[in-house]
């Protein structure tokens, strides 16, 4: 029998929406209210040296590249499903050009970080 | 045998609207349609990357977009369907795991579901804490 490969595409679903849900609320605020109003966090968090250096260490790659990669592919699936619930006809076409997007942008993340040294 | 025959196109049941019909398809688009912006967010933050690969000038340039109205709007918008997300996520959830047993009874769906979100709100209000400390 030819191995499906679903369960990868699910895996990084789950994985995408967990990680969403757990701390993407607090992402959305840190990066795009409290940061740039002052509000609550110092508007220095995200100043150009200290997001480089952020960018530098591992344990920053690592939480800038999952959050990331992981959101898009949570995010590709779901609407993947979306399109094919209005009546597009979601066949290898759709999904090869969704995943793709998706990889593309997964690889861009790994090399811009990679490109970024430490 | 007619030549048309093998062309018909099969009978396609009209789905346009299918979503009005039950408030519970309402519940699962909205639930679907966060993607889009949990999709949109993630470009932002690659495209803040990109910027900051080019250097300070044009980082700099990523951040004072971030402060105009519009970004500000935008992602308070954002911030409300995350929080859809999360709720949604861990509304779901039960219903994609096999059944919990804790003490010999099964755990019902509504305290997973409740534990989920109370471990989504913990560990948010954590991240923002522990960056408000953060005084660099």
């Amino acid at each position: 029998m030819k191995r499906s490969n679903e369960p990868v595409f699910w895996s990084l679903f789950g994985a995408g929406g967990m990680l969403s849900a757990l701390i993407g609320a607090a992402l959305v605020f840190v990066t795009g209210i409290g940061v740039p109003l002052a509000l609550l966090l110092s508007p220095d968090l995200m100043q150009y040296q200290n997001m480089l250096a952020f960018t530098q260490h591992w344990l920053g790659k690592l939480v800038i590249f999952a959050v990331i990669a992981l959101f898009l592919w949570h995010a590709t699936l779901r609407i993947l499903l979306l399109l094919h619930d209005f009546g597009f006809r979601t066949g290898i076409g759709t999904k090869f050009i969704g995943n793709g997007l998706a990889l593309l942008c997964t690889l861009a993340a790994a090399y811009l970080l990679l490109a970024l040294g430490s | 045998m007619s030549a048309q025959s093998g062309k018909r196109r099969p009978y396609l049941r009209p789905i346009s609207g299918w979503w009005k019909r039950d408030p519970y398809f309402i519940r699962y688009l909205a639930m679907e349609a966060t993607s889009i912006l949990i999709a949109l967010y993630a470009l932002i933050l690659l495209f803040g990357l990109l910027r900051l690969s080019q250097g300070e000038a044009a980082y700099n340039g990523w951040l004072e977009t971030l402060q105009s109205p519009l970004s500000v709007g935008l992602h308070v918008l954002l911030l409300l369907v995350f929080g859809y997300h999360s709720y949604s996520w861990f509304k779901i959830m039960p219903k994609t795991l096999p059944a919990i047993h804790w003490r010999g009874a099964k755990v019902p769906q509504p305290v997973i579901t409740r534990i989920g979100v109370a471990a989504a709100v913990v560990l948010n209000l954590l991240v923002i804490a522990g960056l408000a400390g953060v005084q660099p």
